[in-house]
């Protein structure tokens, strides 16, 4: 029975526990120590400091504009997304690497180099001021600049996500329903998205939790003005600013709160993505 | 046979075959390419023009200038010192985690799973926030190692700490496809030969993941440099000692000077390109190695 090629002996599993202890080590004080530092402090207070910080018209609207910047976000990133994937699946053309380049490229640059750039372009002075002035559009200091500093984060996740499934499917299926007499809308429509679905979701679900915790852009294009262009991230700093500890742990925690069950909303989409691939 | 050979080999022309490909969708091949171009122009490529644009404004001139800004040269040094710990330390954790989720099988593991993906989801700022709460002068964690004369928050370990955090996930999802494709019987053959289990990891998994890991410790590398929300919190505003090179940059913009605020942002913006281009290489030529 011990001859088995795969026994491990028992110095072999001593060194495996080891390094499980030490991984598990590092996880648990890097990550999970912070989150009980942050649950204990923002609960600490008691029940009332959590309906008292939920009742300010702040923060219900610093709540309102997250919500409405993720929501717009990850509309335009998902579509918008689609096509990109398509061509940078389907496609070749001279300079595709250069776009492929492109698109990772908000992984890298700082969000403060993404909002400096909005204020270039929209700011006082700016390349496009004069022409949405002419028109009375206030692009700075107002939800249009926020929501463009935003989706320009969040282009890579669903391109990233979709394109390698994009390049695993082929397009036999595709071509039969061309052959069967479906326009290239149907096709799309019956083949295509449905056998991308999960991981554009996972890429959907990703976009989210990164469009609900953006910060450095937002604050630099938005001027963080109290009760209109504050979003939840901004009245976590202010609030800490102005030593409101109690409701912007509170704020903090409801935040990371939303993102953990976007969390797991990836790992179902990432599990029924593996299921499918795997088949 | 050897015309319809020629004729399959001419026929399946990867170019031909791509663009007929798009062809089949919606929009036809232009309209995509198009579509995708303008997002992809207006929405990334204009921006960073702008900041470089803006960045040279006076030539290499103001370049040099913005270097000279009092705390510049120092909040790069930190930036760089920082994100190179990082990378090193995830780059070993994060290997070592990859290697834990995809070859040992223990109670838990599901979990481990989902919680090395936390940081996807937490927002930066609340990782700020949680650093503050754990480390902070108030918290008996903070009080305690106060009293032992290590301060963490508003200090080098805090920042550090948010980095190590944010970038967590980067080793190990780079590395875990790679061990999961990789084929035991090399390690088995190497343990049947008298290696011992380091000695197995070091000769004959590590040569095979190391491309992985190298583009994982950049990727590190790279988002520890533009990290922002976490450190506007835990990094406490003291310039040329605390202050990272984006929360510096927000500094300046706050005190109106952009100039000053769009050199330092250029300096910042090559590195980052300069990474991602070289991750791109890196990634690619493991991918021409599979096909």
């Amino acid at each position: 029975m011990s001859t088995r090629p795969t026994a491990v002996p028992a110095r072999g599993r001593l060194i495996r526990a080891g390094v499980l202890a030490l991984g598990l080590t590092y996880v648990a004080i890097l990550l999970l120590a912070p989150i009980v530092g942050i649950v204990w402090t923002a609960l600490k207070g008691g029940p009332h400091v959590v309906s008292d910080t939920l009742a300010q018209a702040d923060v219900r609207h610093a709540f309102f504009l997250t919500g409405i910047i993720a929501a717009v976000t990850v509309g335009v990133t998902a579509v918008l997304g689609m096509v990109v994937a398509l061509v940078l699946a389907r496609d070749r053309f001279f300079g595709k690497r250069i776009v492929s380049a492109i698109v990772d490229l908000p992984f890298a640059v700082s969000p403060v180099i993404v909002g400096l750039a909005a204020v270039v372009l929209f700011g006082r002075g700016g390349w496009f001021e004069a022409f949405f002035a002419a028109r009375g559009i206030q692009v700075i200091f107002a939800l249009p600049s926020m929501i463009l500093v935003t989706i320009f984060i969040c282009i890579p996740f669903v391109i990233r996500e979709v394109v390698p499934v994009l390049e695993e499917l082929g397009t036999e299926e595709e071509d039969a329903a061309r052959t069967l007499g479906a326009s290239p809308m149907q096709a799309f429509i019956r083949i295509t998205l449905p056998n991308m679905r999960w991981a554009l979701l996972y890429g959907v679900a990703l976009s989210t939790a990164r469009a609900l915790g953006e910060i450095g852009a937002v604050l630099i294009v938005s001027g963080a003005i109290q009760g209109q262009t504050e979003t939840a991230t901004l009245y976590v700093l202010r609030a800490l600013e102005e030593r409101q500890d109690a409701a912007g742990y509170l704020v903090a925690l409801t935040l990371a709160a939303v993102s953990v069950l976007v969390l797991l909303g990836i790992e179902v989409f990432k599990r029924r993505q593996a299921k499918e691939m795997g088949r | 046979m050897a015309v319809s050979t020629l004729e399959r080999s001419a026929g399946s022309r990867p170019e031909q075959q791509r663009s007929g490909r798009l062809r089949r969708l919606p929009l036809g091949r232009w309209g995509l390419r198009g579509v995708a171009l303008v997002y992809l122009g207006a929405m990334v490529a204009l921006p960073a023009v702008a900041v470089v644009t803006r960045g040279f404004g006076h030539g290499f001139a103001s370049l040099r200038d913005a270097m000279a800004v009092p705390g510049a040269a120092a909040a790069i040094r930190l930036t760089l010192i920082t994100a190179a710990l990082a990378a090193v330390i995830n780059g070993a954790f994060g290997t070592l985690l990859a290697y834990i989720l995809v070859r040992l099988r223990f109670p838990g593991r599901a979990i481990l799973n989902t919680v090395v993906d936390l940081p996807f989801a937490v927002p930066t700022l609340v990782t700020g926030v949680m650093l503050v709460a754990l480390y902070g002068p108030n918290s008996p964690v903070g009080g305690f190692l106060k009293r032992h004369g290590v301060q963490v928050i508003f200090a080098t370990p805090g920042i550090l700490l948010a980095v190590l955090f944010v970038t967590l996930p980067l080793v190990v999802r780079a590395v875990e496809p790679v061990l999961l494709e990789l084929d035991r019987s090399e390690e088995e053959a190497a343990h049947v030969l008298g290696a011992g289990g380091w000695t197995t990891f070091r000769r004959v998994v590590l040569p095979a993941i190391r491309p992985a890991v190298a583009a994982g410790a950049l990727l590190t590398f790279a988002r520890a440099i533009g990290e922002f929300g976490s450190l506007v919190i835990v990094s406490g505003n003291i310039t040329g000692r605390t202050l990272t090179a984006p929360v510096f940059i927000f500094q300046l913009t706050s005190q109106f000077k952009g100039d000053e605020a769009a050199a330092v942002s250029t300096v910042l913006f090559a590195i980052s390109f300069a990474l991602v281009l070289l991750t791109e290489r890196l990634t690619r030529r493991r991918g021409d190695e599979f096909s």
